[in-house]
């Protein structure tokens, strides 16, 4: 199957990336050569194999560990900010929110 | 379900709530920041909280725990293994540009929550309930036309709680809600604070003819007043019909609810279909609970509203339905308890918990342990019933005194307004006498088998004491002396 | 006073640190000395930011630490750090135009332990944006070039840090390894380094690309080096939920441990090394097959013995990766939103547009490429065809290794089917570059321990790496083999010339 550049701008918006005609359509041709090579994967029969999401559980009963209910954070919002490309208030400051 | 569904301009109302209860935990699900309510903004956000390059998240026991609290009460299965899913969308109040939830395999499958609708049982199936975190706020009060965006709440801990679409109408839609928010506080996982948004409620509503295939529902969010549900739900019910009449199909939305106009509207921030690209979170391995834990859950649970209320039922003899009306907070049952240790009769005391008690504390809005009347003083009042020194009559107006606060010992209140009542046999009898005297007609009617006769005769006894005779002596001797008895 | 036998940048992380134990050499001097070096190489491209005050100011802590009677192996050693990796004294920016500038709050943790051995950090290091390539030609702020040929790629993600090693800038350096970012510029630039087991160094402030298959790792010139820093890297870390519970570990004592029936002649007596047949096609290039062949010759002359096994779904392992590392890569960048932190578009009409723009100008094409192909396969409907199946397949590509190690200790083979390639080759068509990582993606997909040593030289002289892979937890054993090879074997001490 084949990607449509509906397909590519669908993506693109679920992605929020803006492309210019030109990315599109590059990669278009790039994501249809890539899933070229990927077909080869549907072919093999997987029926009954448990995805491997993390890898160690290939060899081993992998669960997750919890940390304890305490809190061991303080305020550290001058720091956490300081990278932030606008706050006013302690607030992050976006383009209007709709809902 | 037993219940034949009523409709409503002939169509009949589907209903399923989704139900998100903040867990209360000290500190967020996937971090160590205090989930304290109304902090200054972003002053609860850590670095995992706000999603900083190399954060990564770790899974807080608390939560967990609580989740388990929940499945054992509504009788689910709690998963041995359930998994971690990230669900995509850009939001700028969800900071990694997913959420951490569950999809494919919820900690908690299953499940049922029973409640009255009026007088009628109705029993309610629950789809699941997953853990996830919650999103931060944006505050719409103008920065230059932007919006603020604080992160304190994001991360809080919530256990959604999807319900099958059982119900039939807001009402019942309503009681299901009020009796889950009663049952997370009786389970001490959640403050069931509805304006702080700790116990929040979607609802999916759809309508059909009978016999149809569901319709497309609309999801209203975020209600946060068992009042705003019903009237929602019965806008929006009306909205879907005339939409339909009108020859209109209904589009599955996501729609708010304008409590000061009343109506409902679809968000605009949910228009393009979803697509939330969900997988399993490579950060958190599977969710492991063994029976051991399960077991140790269930050992430090308190004893659950239907538990205590087959106790109430067979101990106390109890009706069901007053058995359930006693267990609708944990509050209440203490109250009935102690009431009952007292030394009153269980009945009397259910009586005046749903009658009396409930409508003033439904018309002052407060809760039952903060009522004036406290169990033991209620205890007394119901003995002094029991003992005959009041009438029926007499203790409601010790009630209201109180209540009222007009004074605190019940022995004193009938005192001081002197409404003790005469048990006097010979008192009484003399003024029987004189009545029947003074009403030969009644007696002769009474004689001719109208037994209203009899009643006529009893009420003119008690205007002649001024309602201080005890009724049931007047009726005892009246008998006697009419020979009936 | 300074009167090492050789001049102070050809030593590497062992030699440096018994210099600074002897106190024939301060941490000032020796952080003097390189930072000059550094400075006078920027040509290379190797460093995104130098920090010599704060460089000199940890030295001199190091060498306080040092006169109070401290010890240490790495007390006071110069390295510097791949800058996927963050860090609260130093701009961290992933070799992305969307972060820069971004101070983190913390440091990872990775760069936390090095701190406490008392490491000292020069800099910031090249990498391909996100760690997405493998050339170091994505970095957003210019490529990073091979020192042993300047027209060449140092290879990447980790390119930065292959670079800078080799040119004798750092003794080591940390990397990132996904798909083969460790090994692949190791072996591109003749240097040594280990990528360990799926969750024995933390992933705590490591820039996310894939987190499934993300390992930090040391860069350095030896096994020996590489076993003295990893050991430092590693080890259990509460804030990472898959990082592995198991005690710190000794790599360097594990690597010196002697093996059973092992003699000073055949350190490696007994040691099955297997050798895939998938991993020795025809298509693999004449010089590079030479090269490791000439390896493998060297380990069986140490004792060891060569079998044929078998990874019979190598080639799957293309297109599994591809699928699996865009899918959550797709994710972890959602973040890169221009609202909390980083670059933000100056102009845009309203929110949506906001993060469009913000994105379109943060993130260079291979990033965006794979994005796209990460939200594609994860997009409603095409799931279970590509991201589960691709799952399933991971599984039975891990499960063919624990097939193979059944019949041998070690697996063995090529890092790349060639030498690292001439700048701006493979540009032209992405799909080309991914097939180039082959040999590395099926370890990492298995969480696999794995190395590239130095084994000789190919074609226009460059060097060949042979890849190792250790069953789980195996990093002793893979370093112990590497060490016996490098103690009998000089190709790890070859420099580039002029350097």
């Amino acid at each position: 199957m084949a990607l449509t550049p509906q397909d590519v701008s669908r993506i693109a918006h679920l992605a929020r990336l803006e492309l210019s005609e030109a990315e599109q359509g590059a990669l278009l041709s790039q994501l249809n050569g890539f899933f070229s090579i990927v077909e080869q994967m549907s072919a093999v029969d997987t029926a009954g194999v448990e995805p491997l999401y993390t890898p160690l559980s290939a060899v081993q009963d992998v669960q997750l560990r919890l940390r304890e209910d305490r809190v061991t954070e303080t305020n550290q919002r001058e720091l956490n900010q300081r990278s932030a490309p606008a706050v006013e208030d302690g607030l992050f400051l976006v383009p209007k929110v709709i809902e | 379900m037993t219940t034949t569904p009523k409709l409503i301009r002939g169509y009949e109302v589907v209903i399923g709530l989704e139900n998100h209860v903040q867990l209360s935990t000290q500190s967020k699900i996937f971090s160590g920041s205090s989930t304290a309510f109304g902090a200054a903004p972003n002053t609860q956000a850590s670095a995992v909280d706000l999603a900083l390059p190399g954060t990564l998240p770790v899974l807080n026991r608390g939560a967990v725990e609580r989740a388990i609290r929940f499945g054992l009460a509504v009788g689910a299965k709690v998963a041995p293994l359930s998994i971690f899913a990230r669900k995509n969308y850009f939001y700028p109040d969800l900071p990694k540009g997913y959420q951490i939830s569950q999809f494919e395999i919820p900690v908690v499958q299953g499940g049922t929550v029973e409640f009255f609708v009026g007088d009628e049982k109705k029993s309610v199936r629950l789809t699941r309930a997953h853990l996830e975190e919650d999103a931060g706020k944006s505050l719409h009060e103008d920065y230059h036309g932007q919006s603020g965006i604080d992160l304190n709440r994001a991360g809080t801990p919530l256990l959604e709680i999807v319900s099958e679409p059982e119900m039939r109408s807001g009402a019942e839609a309503a009681e299901y809600a009020k009796t889950l928010h009663a049952l997370v506080m009786w389970l001490g996982i959640c403050d069931g604070n509805m304006q702080e948004g700790s116990f929040r409620c979607d609802v999916n509503v759809s309508v059909r003819k009978p016999g149809e295939p569901f319709g497309t529902r609309r999801e209203i969010k975020n209600l946060n007043s068992f009042r705003y549900l019903v009237d929602a739900v019965n806008f929006e019910v009306n909205w879907q019909i005339d939409q339909i009449e009108d020859g209109l199909a209904i589009q599955q939305a996501t729609v708010l609810y304008n409590p000061d106009t009343g109506e409902t509207r679809a968000m605009r921030s949910k228009e393009d279909s979803a697509d939330y690209r969900y997988f399993p979170d490579p950060d958190l391995p599977p969710l492991v609970i063994g029976p051991d834990w399960v077991e140790r859950v269930k050992s430090e649970m308190p004893e659950l509203p239907r538990v205590m209320a087959k106790r109430f039922v067979e101990a106390d003899g109890l009706p069901e339905y007053d058995a359930t009306m006693m267990t609708q907070s944990l509050a209440t049952a203490r109250y009935y308890e102690a009431a009952k240790a007292a030394g009153a009769a269980p009945k009397l005391v259910a009586n005046w918990i749903m009658g009396e008690i409930s409508k003033r504390l439904n018309s002052e809005g407060i809760e039952i342990n903060a009522a004036p009347v406290g169990a033991a003083v209620l205890a007394q009042l119901i003995g002094r019933i029991a003992d005959g020194t009041i009438s029926n009559n007499a203790a409601k107006q010790v009630f209201d005194a109180l209540w009222a606060g007009e004074g605190s010992d019940v022995d004193a209140i009938i005192a001081a307004k002197d409404l003790k009542q005469s048990n006097d046999t010979g008192a009484i009898e003399a003024i029987l006498d004189e009545v029947l005297a003074a009403n030969a007609k009644s007696v002769e009617e009474f004689r001719a088998g109208k037994e209203k006769a009899f009643n006529a005769l009893v009420g003119q006894a008690m205007k002649a004491t001024k309602g201080k005779a005890n009724p049931a002596l007047v009726n005892e001797l009246l008998k006697k002396k009419l020979g009936a008895a | 006073m300074v009167s090492p036998m050789k001049p102070l940048h050809e030593m590497g992380v062992a030699e440096l640190g018994r210099a600074l134990g002897a106190k024939s050499v301060s941490s000032t001097e020796l952080s003097q000395h390189l930072l000059a070096r550094v400075t006078a190489a920027q040509a290379l491209g190797a460093f995104l930011h130098v920090d010599a005050e704060t460089a000199l100011a940890a030295a001199a802590a190091a060498d306080a630490r040092r006169a109070a009677g401290e010890t240490g192996a790495l007390l006071g050693v110069p390295l510097a750090h791949k800058d996927i990796f963050v860090t609260a004294d130093m701009p961290t920016t992933a070799g992305s135009k969307i972060l820069a500038g971004y101070r983190s709050p913390f440091d990872a943790t990775v760069v936390a332990r090095l701190n406490a051995a008392g490491t000292v950090s020069l800099g910031k290091l090249n990498c391909d944006e996100f760690a997405m390539g493998s050339a170091n030609e994505n970095s957003a702020y210019g490529p990073a070039h091979n020192p042993w040929d300047l027209s060449r790629v140092p290879g990447g993600s980790s390119g930065g840090s292959a670079t800078a090693v080799a040119a004798r800038l750092v003794p080591a350096a940390t990397g990132t390894d996904t798909g083969g970012s460790i090994r692949q510029p190791a072996s591109f630039t003749g240097i040594t380094g280990i990528k360990p087991t799926y969750g024995v160094c933390s992933r705590y402030g490591m820039i996310a690309f894939a987190s499934s298959l993300d390992q930090a790792g040391p860069m350095a010139r030896s096994a020996e080096d590489c076993a003295l820093l990893l050991s430092a890297m590693s080890g259990f870390d509460e804030r990472d939920a898959t990082s592995v519970q198991q005690p710190a570990q000794d790599f360097h004592a594990q690597m010196l441990a002697a093996r059973e029936g092992a003699t000073a002649a055949q350190p490696l007596k007994g040691l099955r090394i297997g050798l895939p047949k998938e991993f020795f096609p025809a298509a693999l290039s004449a010089d590079v097959n030479g090269a490791v062949r000439q390896g493998l010759a060297e380990l069986e002359k140490l004792g060891a013995t060569l079998v044929d096994v078998s990874l019979p779904r190598t080639e799957l392992a293309i297109p599994v990766y591809y699928i699996i590392a865009p899918a959550e890569a797709s994710s972890n960048l959602s973040r890169f939103d221009g609202v909390k932190f980083g670059h933000r578009a100056a102009q845009f009409d309203d929110l949506l547009d906001m993060y469009k723009k913000t994105r379109a100008e943060g993130f260079g094409p291979e990033v965006k490429r794979r994005i796209m192909i990460g939200s594609y396969v994860l997009s409603h409907g095409y799931y279970d065809a590509y991201y589960l199946q691709a799952q399933k397949l991971r599984r039975m590509i891990a499960d063919d290794f624990q097939q193979a190690f059944t019949q041998c200790d070690l697996i063995a083979g090529p890092v790349a089917p060639t030498v690292a390639w001439k700048a701006g080759e493979g540009a032209d068509d992405p799909v080309k570059a991914y097939l180039a990582d082959i040999f590395t993606l099926p370890g990492s997909l298995a969480g696999l321990p794995g190395m590239s040593v130095p084994v000789g030289f190919g074609e226009g002289g460059m060097p060949v790496g042979l890849q190792l892979i250790g069953n789980y937890f195996k990093e002793g054993q893979l370093l112990h083999a590497a060490h016996a090879l490098q103690q009998a074997s000089d190709w790890h001490l070859q420099a580039p010339a002029g350097i």
